[in-house]
């Protein structure tokens, strides 16, 4: 309004009476702005709901991509101390038994002092462990389709060395799987319902403003505006608001998984930090993450369109 | 232009306020509708808009019964009629410049391409200095003048004017009326529904006179 096309700017200076200030392209729709500001906190409300839960599906679906590559392939030996025995003599005897199965592919035996420093987080550092009876592990690498033959390897194991104990991440990693499966599904399904709910929300404020300017729109029928020109003034304001709702609600959701994601990495020090992040990962939801919440943000924007477009042109038909 | 057959037309189960209205209006013709209050002078000019189905008989706009438009044709036919209306039904929450464009505007037009023309009008009707108020704050005659230029600005070919003088005073109403003559004789077909006697007696024109829901014409 302030820098008008050149020739404009002519005509102005032809007539200089024309207000600067003159409104010239205000809306049509009349805009109720407490309506307005009601239904775009609810669309933030609701997109910042999506968000978050597309944010949690996303973090389940990477945390669980990272047990499945990880330990889906593994399998322990874990082998007690036993004052009757000799626990270096039982460490070679089931590596020999375990190299002897077809079905595993590497067998590597956890050395001391690594296991120790398994302990630590447990019993603090500095602790020596040499007198201490600590288990020893052998990390057993299986060939990818193992069957049968490892349950009767578990019970051959149990007969020749009765302090080891077999020990299958699978029936772990199948558990957890499903659980994370379980939130994606529902992080989904939240997703939906929240888009749905704001497709409702949208097309009940679109009825409410259509029948608030039933006479405004029954003065531009007559003044010859058609019923396309109609709705895309009705449309243009609900997109704006749907927009606007979108990003804040997106915004917010973006900057509470980037705080937790920042107090989990404060946390990360900590031994309790260490089982959040073997659960969770390293709480990252990386770039998906963030695509998915600027993309629900974006349906739901898209979806207040749509949605508005649509109830405009059936109640048009309908006064008809 | 517009003719009507043996048109009624009732209100829901109301009484028939309208019967067996049959009339033409011709191109580049000027009429006045007139009769008492509430015999249905506004609820002609409403069938004509097409805002109003009749109960019964034919009308028929720019040579198409009007039962049959799909709604392409009837937003063409309305945007080749100019209308204003008794209440004016200015848009409470655009500037008079805003409501005065509106015809324009609805047709997709870019804003600096009717500018000018919109001011011109503007001051014509003695609203240069009013362009940027709302219609709330208007007096009756300056909201009247503004539904008038609204009514003007697309050149209709017909203009239906429903007691376009009715809140000026009676110097303004005359140069109104000269205003709708000049508008005849650029080619539009002018309606005029009035009770205003002196104002029908300044420009000698047929009259289409109802009474009792019956239309007869004066000429
Ligand atoms: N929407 C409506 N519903 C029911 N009856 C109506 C409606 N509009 C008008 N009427 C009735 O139809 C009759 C004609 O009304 P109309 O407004 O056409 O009269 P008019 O000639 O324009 O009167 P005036 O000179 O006072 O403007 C009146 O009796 C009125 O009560
Ligand atoms: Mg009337």
């Amino acid at each position: 309004m302030s820098t008008p096309e050149p020739d404009a700017e002519e005509m102005v200076r032809e007539e200089p009476a024309l207000p600067v200030n003159l409104r010239r392209d205000s809306p049509l729709v009349p805009v109720d702005s407490v309506a307005g500001r009601a239904l775009m906190a609810v669309i933030a409300i609701l997109t910042f709901l999506a968000a978050l839960s597309a944010g949690a599906a996303v973090l389940a679906a990477r945390a669980s991509e990272q047990w499945r590559g990880a330990v889906a392939n593994e399998m322990t030996i874990q082998i007690r101390p036993d004052a009757r025995r000799d626990i270096e003599a039982d460490l070679a005897l089931a590596v020999g038994m375990a190299a002897g199965v077809a079905a595993i592919e590497s067998v590597r035996v956890v050395p001391k002092p690594e296991s120790d420093k398994l302990l630590e987080p447990w019993l603090g550092a500095g602790l020596d462990l040499v007198e201490l009876p600590v288990p020893r592990l052998i990390v057993l690498k299986l060939k990818a389709a193992a069957g049968p033959e490892l349950a009767a390897f578990g019970a051959a194991l149990r007969r020749e060395v009765p302090s080891a104990s077999l020990d299958d991440h699978r029936l772990w990693v199948r558990r957890l799987s499903t659980m994370a499966n379980t939130i994606i599904l529902s992080g989904v399904a939240v997703v939906l319902l929240v888009l749905c709910a704001a497709g409702l929300a949208v097309a009940f404020a679109t009825r409410g403003a259509m029948a608030g300017s039933r006479d405004s729109v029954e003065v531009l029928h007559l003044v010859g505006a058609d019923d396309a020109f109609i709705a895309r003034e009705f449309q243009s304001r609900f997109v704006q608001l749907g927009l606007r709702g979108g990003a804040v609600g997106g915004g917010a959701a973006i900057l509470v998984i980037g705080l937790l994601g920042w107090l989990a990495s404060r946390w990360r020090a900590a031994p309790e930090g260490e089982q959040l992040q073997a659960l969770f990962g390293a709480f990252e939801i990386g770039w998906t993450g963030y695509g998915a919440v600027i993309l629900v943000a974006m349906v739901v924007a898209a979806i207040a369109g749509v949605v508005s477009r649509f109830t405009v042109r059936r109640y048009l038909r309908g006064l008809a | 232009m517009v003719r009507f057959e043996n048109v009624g037309l009732r209100y829901g189960m109301g009484p028939e306020v309208l019967k067996d209205i049959t009339f033409s209006i011709a191109p580049r013709s000027f009429q006045y509708l007139t009769g008492p209050s509430g015999a249905g002078k506004t609820t002609l000019i409403r069938l004509v808009l097409m805002a109003l189905k009749p109960t019964r008989g034919l009308v028929n706009l720019f040579g198409q019964d009007v039962a049959r438009l799909d709604n392409e044709t009837l937003t063409a036919f309305r945007r080749r009629m100019g209308v204003v209306f008794q209440d004016f039904r200015l848009l409470d929450h655009l500037t008079l410049y805003e409501n005065v464009a509106l015809p324009l505007r609805v047709l997709g037009k870019e804003e600096t391409s009717y500018r000018a023309e919109v001011v011109e009008l503007l001051r014509w009707v003695g609203l240069g200095e009013r362009m940027h108020a709302v219609p709330p704050v208007l007096s009756g005659g300056e909201k009247q003048r503004a539904a008038i230029a609204r009514a003007l600005i697309s050149r209709p070919e017909l203009l239906l004017a429903d007691e376009p003088t009715g809140n000026v005073d009676p110097a303004l109403g005359r140069r109104l009326l000269r205003l709708f003559m000049e508008l005849q004789t650029l080619g539009t077909a002018v309606v005029i529904a009035t009770h205003d006697i002196t104002l029908m007696e300044l420009y000698d024109a047929p009259r289409l006179v109802l009474a009792d829901g019956h239309l007869h014409v004066d000429a």
